[in-house]
């Protein structure tokens, strides 16, 4: 099953390898990571996908938990979220072939050519995953030269927000997060 | 106008060095275990300023020295102070930093670090030592800028022990040492995302337990290091009173719970008793407290305890259903959940009974034994003679990793916590003698024997020097049987008794390749007599069986430190036995 976590982290350095590192060494593997500051600076945010049945993603849940400069840990996928990937694609489309197919397409799955050559295309699109790789597909027949995505972000729908930076400072973390009978009783 | 004055020593700049050892100070440490070399010099020289109020201890190599701050902090429980200097220095206390991990042991551990400039140019003696340590440290710093000092030593020690202690490592720039500033020691810590004073038992948890207790027939405790850690054996005792479960205890969880006591089960797990594996094969109610469901407890996890309601107690979520899922869990400090599980726990509804006179008959059917009747001295014989004449002293063991820790783990009677150090998740042989330097450091009027094997004392024999040189008169019962014993053991059992580098003498002896016909005294080697007193040490060598009595009272009553050298056969095995991965139908039992 596909999981989403978001992680909330200290901006510190060496976070992003402690964390890949115990993932790494204890065999989880990630489909995706990103990551990136939060509206504070003291704090990162990290957006995890990963494959798994409901044990492996507790072990990985509480073990990003362990480690002290995770702030808190948070899956995603059962709540009504966005998930979005940026993809920026470079297209071989020398002047005289498929330009119109091309821009026809980005306009279709919304996205934009951000800069033209004089043999290609750059496409700059965001969505989600299966819209991403929708596009690659019907892009590839006209030669993919560079491709590069960012990994998967997201966030909770509505309010509350996915979480309280001020409140996670002051060390405040809601009840479910700390207990555990809940859960597994 | 007026003139704000602030206090004197607000003003006073005092080297980043000088931070740092005021901070351990001021943390209460009064033994550091330190290798001095280029990268922490300043640390050094600060140390000597503060003689008066905090020990400095050189070891001889500088994994003997966090070992040896492992054994005062196992005994302590407070936290052990290990200091390195870069590259080299740093890297050898790898090993003992990922040996405290596993066994939750907690440490500060400080490390030079070369100049903030040159980080990262492969610099002389410069190792990424928090690159290294990331997965085996609880947590780790590199301070870039001296006024952290303060800050981070807070945070360091305030992790290293609160919830699931463990190893923080502080790597420090030699610049960062030297640089001048004004400390500010309440500077806040920074720590968002570490909070195990939170962890706490719900009344509706603690009912729970309340009714499982009530309703079964059959319950047992299985305890572990964390009911050590947690302090909580007075409330362990008083739950076993009051409802008359018997306990039995991983290796961590030696003393834990007296085995003096009647519903003690002694160890559990592949060279855990008979009765103690029987017991927790049967029980209607797993009480598991402090414990983490290593596989060298379980064998085969997912026939382990399948009979049982399991209740898993334990301060570390991450430890919940790791390798055992369990039908409740309580994230908690175990002292905590056990003082409120005691005031209103109530003892089974039927009668535990004949479930005591099963374990009782358990117990007399499949003692741990040996022969009593072998001419010589068999290590089994050695350990239970060492706990019988050293029973009425307040004695410390601890012991490297193989045969003699399996048995020291067996015949050796602990009565009380953290009484017994053995390096039991990582197994790493050579700790038995620095580590019995930290416990007898922080209890100098206990007996502190160290129970050694011929293989594990060679990987540390230096600290022989450390013990001369700083007084401190540890004991070392060395059951030397010329071999790697456990492997050999394995060989003979899984390998066909193939030797393949097991024999520690000369390789041109037949025993290398398993063909000979015994160790004569001419062959024994190395002469751990003569190596102990060109250390300065006590040193005695016992062979027959008569003599041993009065050897262990001589070992005992030695002034300085001292070794009693004892020759026994390697061909004994640690029995019973549960092989990797299988079950309690498994179980060998001769």
């Amino acid at each position: 099953m596909r999981h989403v976590l978001s992680a909330t982290v200290q901006n510190v350095p060496g976070v992003l390898a402690h964390i890949s590192g115990m993932l790494a060494s204890r065999g989880y593997n990630i489909d995706s990571l990103a990551v990136g500051e939060t509206e504070d600076r003291n704090f990162s945010r990290m957006t995890f996908v990963l494959r798994g049945d409901d044990r492996v993603l507790d072990q990985v849940r509480r073990q990003l938990e362990k480690i002290v400069t995770v702030v808190r840990v948070d899956d995603i996928s059962s709540r009504n979220y966005i998930e979005r990937d940026l993809m920026l694609i470079k297209v071989c489309v020398p002047i005289g072939t498929a330009r119109t197919e091309i821009k026809e397409l980005a306009e279709i799955f919304r996205g934009r050519i951000v800069d033209v050559a004089t043999d290609g295309v750059i496409v700059e699109i965001s969505g989600t995953e299966k819209k991403i790789e929708g596009f690659i597909e019907l892009i590839r027949p006209l030669g993919i030269v560079e491709l590069v995505r960012t990994g998967r972000i997201a966030m909770v729908r509505g309010n509350p927000p996915t979480r309280e930076l001020t409140e996670a400072a002051d060390g405040a973390r809601p009840a479910d997060s700390s207990s555990e009978s809940d859960s597994f009783a | 106008m007026t003139t704000v004055t602030r206090p004197h020593t607000s003003e006073t700049f005092v080297s980043g060095a000088d931070v740092v050892i005021e901070s351990l100070v001021r943390h209460g440490v009064d033994v550091i275990f330190a290798y001095p070399g280029g990268a922490s010099m300043p640390l050094h020289q600060s140390l000597t300023r503060y003689r008066d109020q905090l020990r400095t201890i050189l070891p001889r190599h500088e994994q003997g020295g966090a070992f040896a701050a492992q054994g005062y902090a196992r005994t302590t429980g407070r936290p052990g102070v290990v200091m390195a200097t870069s590259g080299p220095g740093a890297l050898n206390l790898v090993t003992a930093i990922a040996d405290a991990r596993l066994d939750s042991i907690p440490m500060v551990v400080l490390t030079g670090q070369v100049g903030t400039s040159v980080i990262g140019t492969d610099a002389f003696q410069e190792t990424p030592m928090v690159e290294v340590c990331r997965g085996i440290t609880k947590h780790h710093y590199l301070v870039t800028d001296a006024n952290d000092i303060a800050r981070v030593m807070r945070e360091a020690f305030h992790i290293a022990t609160t919830g699931r202690p463990g190893p923080v490592l502080v790597d420090l720039p030699k610049n960062i040492q030297l640089t001048q500033l004004v400390p500010d020691y309440n500077a806040p810590m920074r720590l968002p995302g570490y909070h195990p004073e939170k962890r706490n038992v719900r009344p509706e948890q603690i009912a729970q337990v309340v009714a499982a207790i009530k309703r079964s027939k059959r319950p047992v405790i299985y305890a572990g290091g964390g009911v050590i850690t947690a302090n909580a054996s007075a409330q362990l005792r008083e739950l076993v009173e009051k409802t008359g479960i018997p306990v039995t205890m991983t290796l961590m969880g030696l003393g834990a719970f007296s085995a003096d006591e009647d519903l003690c089960l002694d160890m559990l797990g592949m060279h855990g008793s008979v009765y103690a594996n029987y017991a927790v094969d049967q029980a209607d109610l797993l009480l598991a407290i402090g414990v983490r469901f290593d596989d060298r407890v379980t064998g085969k996890v997912s026939e382990f305890a399948q009979h049982g309601f399991i209740v898993h107690i334990d301060i570390d979520p991450s430890e919940i259903n790791k390798n055992k899922i369990v039908h409740l869990p309580i994230v908690a400090d175990i002292k905590e959940v056990l003082q409120e599980l005691v005031k209103s726990v109530e003892p089974p509804t039927a009668s535990l009974h004949d479930w005591h006179t099963q374990i009782a008959q358990w117990k007399t059917e499949d003692p741990f034994s040996y022969d009593t009747t072998f001419p010589g001295i068999l290590p089994q014989h050695a350990i239970a003679e060492l706990s019988r004449l050293s029973a009425d002293r307040d004695t410390i063991v601890t012991v490297g990793v193989g045969q003699h820790q399996m048995w020291s783990a067996q015949f050796f009677k602990f009565r009380n916590p953290r009484k017994w150090l053995s390096s039991s998740g990582l197994g790493t042989m050579g700790f038995g003698l620095p580590a019995a330097i930290g416990a007898k450091v922080a209890h100098p009027e206990s007996l502190v024997v160290d129970i050694d094997g011929d293989g594990s004392i060679l990987m540390n024999i230096q600290e022989m020097a450390t013990c001369h040189c700083e007084q401190i008169p540890v004991k070392v019962l060395l059951l030397n049987n010329q071999h790697l014993g456990m492997v050999v053991q394995w060989e003979d059992r899984f390998f066909k008794g193939n030797r393949a580098h097991t024999y520690l003498g000369p390789v041109h002896h037949p025993e290398a390749f398993g063909k000979g016909d015994g160790i004569g005294p001419q062959d024994r080697y190395p002469d751990f007599v003569e190596i102990a007193k060109g250390f300065g040490w006590h040193a005695q060598s016992v062979s027959k069986k008569a003599d041993l009595e009065s050897a262990i009272l001589a070992l005992i009553n030695a002034p300085g430190p001292a070794i009693l050298d004892v020759q026994v056969p390697y061909q004994e095995h640690v029995l019973p036995m549960i092989p990797s991965g299988m079950t309690v139908r498994d179980l060998i039992k001769r």
